[in-house]
């Protein structure tokens, strides 16, 4: 049962890293139309600013505000100079444009950072444990991730569904062309949600570092997770963000963690972790494949047409 | 707009188009479909751009300019096929559009549109795409209204409504053309139409072929029957 508890909260954990990243990442394709493969270089730079920015003045919140500050800067620059020459090109195109970036960035973080990259600690106030079952001390900062990340969604859904600007990005998902009509500046709403994007994708490359080796090409697997995450919950739907991370999320830890134990019945030790580890990596593509099936436009997708 | 000509990249639709509405005017957009009323009303509010040709508002020369700049000087568009915005509630929809005319006033509010459609704010709460067709061109309407036009354009008023809810929203424009609202607008629905036009331009293969007053239009039968295959 500790076991479960554990691995729930870790698998919650990841669940909201990803929605981070597959937020932008969702907003961004289903009212920009636009595939971002750089979005995880986002992450990236997010995740090298705040390791910076945390080495030099070794304190977490400035860490974390330059980081999250430093991807939306990056993220509305790109938008300006590359993304909106993308809008109306077709998904190969912007395919290898952003995959373009994506290598340039990797470089990039190398050529500043060189490839023995720092790392962000966590914040002394955090660094301890919590019971949070009898018997299972648990981080408080992966707590406080999963606090973080409930914050940033509560948000961002707030401005999409109260504001005015998230009327526009409502209405701009299905009225793209028509919405200039109406007196809205489109490209510069859809300069702020790439910001937006990009900027939560800093701010999750940040609380994640911790736990990662911050190095080049670091937001690459966040970004594919993101993806199916997006496939997943509906293309362009924040609640299918919401729901398809935090499914995927404890799917992946639940089965990295019983498939190998699962396997320990009948194979020997260390064939049942390789299999187990192999056969869980492979989990989330089958929960995608079976929501597939069930619901081709993903959990709340907008049926085509 | 004077001699305006344009289409959808290389295809040409418009050639010469003239069309221009005074101050507190009604002007009916004529012509059978195909002809190019909503490619006329799409390059007005630069949404397509025109190839050549003039496109002047309130003496200031708005074509090329992108389209929100072209809105926020006093145009609104009511969409042909309506258009509202399917994932905003009714109220939403109006929300997302209000704003003081270019003189700042205010005349119409979320508030007001109500007044003018009571049946739309019982469905205030309402998604626009739960919205039946009459209630979706009302909601256009409004939407468009809530803007505070200096001229305001309806393309394809009353497309596939039902008589009752066409004479209904007959009956708003109506209330409108009492304020002095300039509109300019195509419809079906020549008759009805003509009832509320001060003049009409009628297009014909992307060229503005006749233009004059309603009592004109109705005295030439023959203008009728030529570009638009219809009896006045």
């Amino acid at each position: 049962m500790q076991l479960f508890v554990e691995q729930t909260l870790n698998g919650l954990q990841l669940g909201f890293t990803l929605l981070m990243v597959s937020a932008g990442l969702t907003l961004i394709f289903g009212i920009m139309n636009i595939i971002n493969l750089a979005h995880g270089s986002l992450f990236m730079v997010g995740a090298f600013v705040a390791a910076d920015v945390g080495g030099r003045t070794g304190n977490y919140a400035v860490a974390l505000l330059a980081g999250t500050a430093a991807a939306a800067v990056v993220g509305m620059f790109v938008e300006f100079v590359l993304i909106r020459r993308l809008y109306l090109r077709d998904h190969l195109d912007q395919v290898l444009a952003t995959f373009a970036l994506v290598l340039m960035a990797n470089e990039a973080v190398q050529m500043i950072w060189g490839t023995r990259p720092g790392g962000v600690s966590t914040p002394a106030f955090l660094d301890r444990t919590v019971t949070v079952f009898p018997g299972l001390p648990y981080p408080a900062y992966r707590l406080a991730i999963i606090a973080a990340g409930i914050a940033a969604i509560s948000s961002l859904y707030l401005l999409v569904d109260r504001t005015r600007i998230g009327m526009w990005i409502r209405a701009g998902t299905t009225h793209r062309e028509l919405l200039g009509a109406f007196g809205v500046n489109v490209r510069l709403l859809y300069t702020l949600v790439f910001a937006i994007g990009a900027g939560l994708a800093g701010f999750a490359g940040v609380v994640a570092s911790p736990f990662l080796s911050v190095e080049s090409g670091v937001g690459d697997n966040f970004l594919i997770l993101s993806f199916v995450v997006i496939v997943v919950g509906g293309i362009g739907s924040l609640k299918g963000a919401v729901y398809g991370s935090l499914l995927l999320g404890l799917v992946d830890t639940w089965a990295r963690t019983y498939l190998p134990l699962g396997f320990d019945g009948f194979l020997d030790a260390s064939t049942a972790a390789t299999v187990g580890a192999s056969v869980a990596s492979a989990s989330i593509y089958v929960v995608m494949i079976v929501v597939l099936v069930v619901k081709p436009n993903g959990l709340f997708g907008l049926p085509d047409g | 707009m004077t001699s305006l000509a344009g289409g959808y990249g290389p295809t040409q639709v418009l050639y010469d188009v003239s069309v221009e509405v005074g101050e507190g005017e009604i002007v009916g957009l004529l012509g059978r479909n195909g002809m190019g009323k909503t490619t006329t009303i799409s390059t007005m509010f630069g949404l397509l751009a025109p190839s050549s040709g003039s496109i002047s508002f309130d003496g200031a020369q708005i074509a090329g300019h992108r389209p929100f700049q072209i809105s926020r000087r006093g145009l609104s568009l009511v969409p042909e096929g309506r258009q509202v915005f399917p994932l905003l509630t009714v109220q939403q929809n109006l929300e997302a559009t209000v704003r003081a005319s270019v003189s700042g006033d205010r005349r119409w509010t979320v508030g007001t549109v109500f007044e003018l459609f009571p049946q739309l704010a019982d469905r205030r709460q309402n998604l626009g795409v739960h919205l039946s067709g009459g209630e979706q061109q009302m909601l256009a309407i409004g939407r468009a209204l809530v803007m505070n036009p200096r001229l305001l354009v309806l393309d394809e008023a009353t497309e596939g409504l039902a008589p009752t809810v066409r004479a209904a929203i007959f009956a708003v424009l109506r209330i409108l053309k009492e304020q002095g609202q300039s509109i300019l607008i195509v419809d079906a629905y020549l008759q009805k139409l003509l009832t509320l036009t001060d003049r009409n331009v009628v297009i014909e293969k992307g060229r503005t072929v006749w233009s004059g007053t309603t009592e004109d239009l109705i005295a030439s039968p023959g203008v009728a029957d030529r570009y638009l295959g219809v009896g006045v």
